[in-house]
């Protein structure tokens, strides 16, 4: 399974594709992707608004579903969808949990 | 210190006005991300794993506090409240927005300040020793010299698309505090018979992925010579450099592949042609640039302070901090203090905007308006009344900065690794802290003396781990982090690349494992003299291997 990834141009904040097709800001708002087409039809999307200077390094990357929620499986993934391990003051970690 | 003639401050206010431009055609689409990209890092401006990533540039890690106060007031007012010292004198702000950099780089003008030379394959910022013009061993001062490679390298056209980065250090002192033998030309300040300036001149050293030591090329580089020299070294190293391979452009892989002999042939030759050429250093302009650099006034005191004698015998923590981070000034009754950024199980380098408020407050209250930045992320007043020790040793306490730990196990180099870097393979300041908690208990720390740990979180060798006494590489394996351990690396005048021990270890395991070296070591050192990296060279690695491993 896999979730689409990418930094906003302006603020360089770590955005998901979204299942509506925008980017959402929370991991937990990823839209899920399964099987080569969905996924590539969705990284097309991403590169898409790339492409009209919205976001910058797309990419894809792997996750799980556990219990309903999306967990990344690489350690800089993880790192990237909270924040430093190291200021837990700051990244999305310290945010509000909302969208 | 250096002020900036016209001709700077005009090169640096152009420059801030492309980048302007530059971000405004990125935003309205008319430079896709592939162009922008290589100018945006042509002014520091990196993405990074949470959010693009500015580098400052610091040169030779010299700056006065109405500098130090500018990098207070963007870490608050554009970043997220502090700043990060970098292991090459630079500070990086890990939160700018792309919108505010161009204003960012308008303000750091403001006080002779930019972000130029701190990425891409240019010649980068030139790095000296922390204690150039303080230190009581210097033969004499490095930074005018440091000043002169920056005039001559600063947007030089021809070496603007080298095969990669190239990085240049210099040393005024026979105790090599600047690693110059693991830069791409090293320079070490001497003088010959005659009593004239020279350098003793290194070309070909690097860490990274190919670790070398910098290979002598010259014993004695005349003054008049350092430009045409490095000129004759850099067009040898921009017309036969790789650049098939990127893995393979440093020039250190140059000097390896081509061989020593050959290559010092070419540069000599090139240098040959150019030698008396515009090149050539007027005496009268090094002397001019020399100037700048001159020591502030300083009265001849006592080699010895009343006030710091007494204080030492009643406060445990000032004794510490006397023990430690005080070098030998070479003005009696001064000395140069190093403020560590390394509290115990913090965040190696990493400074808040009120603490560099207070660090420039303090160097123009006690240490005539000087700062430096080392390569060990620590923040140095290099010239400082031994009598006013006391009282600014409380001003650093109240400001949680008077860790007594320069030079010792908790005096950690870390790279920002994981938790921050786009490359890291694994994270490198949990692991410092940890070993900074570990080790922290101040009697224990003096009793260990003087031991070099430096981190790494990826191959590039950010954290200089080759170099350190003790060596510790984060790598990735099977998806988790793991970390390997070399020993008997130093970066000083005896420079050595560190040994890979053996098998690496798991986060968990790595803090038991470095706490074995180090009671291997006590164990066995002949002397509290003997230091942990001289106590490796007696020794060799079987003591220690057994320790981590058991016996083969």
């Amino acid at each position: 399974m896999k979730v689409v990834t990418a930094n906003r141009l302006l603020s360089g904040e770590v955005v998901w594709l979204g299942e509506n097709g925008r980017w959402v800001e929370r991991i937990t708002l990823a839209g899920v992707f399964d099987g080569k087409e969905a996924v590539a039809e969705a990284l097309a999307l991403g590169l898409a608004s790339k492409d009209r200077q919205e976001v910058v390094d797309v990419y894809e990357m792997d996750v799980t579903v556990e219990d309903g929620v999306i967990v990344p499986v690489r350690l800089r993934e993880k790192i990237r969808a909270t924040g430093p391990t190291t200021h837990r003051d700051l990244g999305k970690q310290a945010q509000a949990v909302s969208a | 210190m250096y002020r900036y003639d016209e001709f700077d401050a005009s090169f640096v206010s152009q420059r801030t006005e492309q980048f302007k431009d530059q971000v405004r055609r990125r935003l309205a689409g008319e430079l896709s991300e592939d162009e922008f990209k290589p100018l945006r890092l042509m002014n520091g401006l990196y993405l990074q794993l949470h959010a693009y990533m500015l580098r400052v540039a610091i040169p030779y890690g010299t700056l006065n506090s109405r500098q130090m106060r500018k990098l207070a007031y963007i870490a608050r007012t554009y970043d997220k409240g502090y700043g990060h010292f970098t292991t090459r004198q630079n500070i990086q702000f890990n939160w700018p927005k792309l919108e505010d950099t161009p204003k960012i780089l308008e303000e750091l003008a403001e006080v002779e300040m930019h972000a130029i030379q701190t990425s891409g394959n240019c010649i980068r910022n030139v790095t000296a020793d922390h204690f150039a013009g303080a230190a009581a061993d210097e033969i004499a001062d490095p930074r005018p010299y440091a000043e002169i490679l920056r005039q001559w390298s600063s947007l030089h056209p021809e070496f603007s698309f080298l095969p990669r980065k190239f990085k240049i250090a210099i040393t005024g002192a026979p105790n090599d505090r600047a690693a110059v033998q693991v830069h791409d030309i090293g320079l070490q300040l001497t003088r010959n018979d005659a009593g004239e300036t020279g350098f003793v001149v290194f070309v070909g050293g690097g860490l990274g992925r190919t670790p070398m030591i910098g290979r002598k090329v010259r014993d004695f580089l005349p003054e008049e010579d350092l430009l045409a020299y490095s000129e004759a070294i850099l067009r040898v190293y921009n017309r036969y450099g790789r650049r098939d391979n990127k893995y393979k452009a440093r020039i250190k892989i140059l000097v390896h592949e081509t061989g020593l002999e050959e290559l010092k042939a070419d540069i000599e030759q090139e240098f040959e042609k150019i030698r008396f050429g515009v090149l050539r250093l007027p005496e009268e302009e090094v002397r001019r640039i020399e100037a700048y650099f001159a020591p502030p006034p300083l009265e001849v005191g006592a080699a010895t302070s009343a006030a710091v004698e007494a204080r030492r015998a009643s406060d445990a923590g000032f004794a510490q901090f006397a023990a430690h981070n005080l070098n030998p000034h070479r003005v009696p009754g001064y000395t140069s203090v190093t403020l560590s950024m390394k509290p115990i199980g913090g965040i190696p380098g990493d400074a808040s905007d009120a603490q560099m408020d207070v660090m420039a407050d303090l160097a123009e209250q006690y240490g005539h308006d000087e700062i430096r930045i080392s390569h060990e992320q620590n923040v140095i007043l290099p010239h400082v009344k031994l009598d006013d020790l006391p009282a600014l040793y409380d001003e650093l306490v109240a400001a949680g900065i008077a860790e007594g730990n320069a030079g010792l196990i908790t005096d950690i180099i870390a790279c920002p690794g994981m938790d921050f870097c786009a490359l890291a393979t694994a994270r490198s300041i949990p692991v410092a802290q940890r070993i900074s908690e570990r080790f922290g208990a101040a009697e224990r720390q003096a009793e260990i003396g003087e031991l070099k740990i430096k981190i790494s979180g990826c191959i590039n060798a950010c954290g200089h781990h080759h170099v350190g006494h003790i060596g510790i590489l984060g790598l990735e394996k099977k998806g988790e982090e793991f970390y390997q351990v070399t020993l008997g690396g130093s970066a000083n005048e005896n420079t050595s690349i560190g040994e890979i021990v053996g098998r690496g270890f798991s986060s968990e395991e790595v803090v038991d494992a470095i706490e074995k070296l180090v009671d291997t070591y006590l164990g066995l050192r002949s002397g509290k003299e003997e230091t942990f990296l001289d106590a490796y060279r007696r020794l060799g690695e079987a003591p220690f291997k057994e320790a981590l491993y058991g016996a083969a």
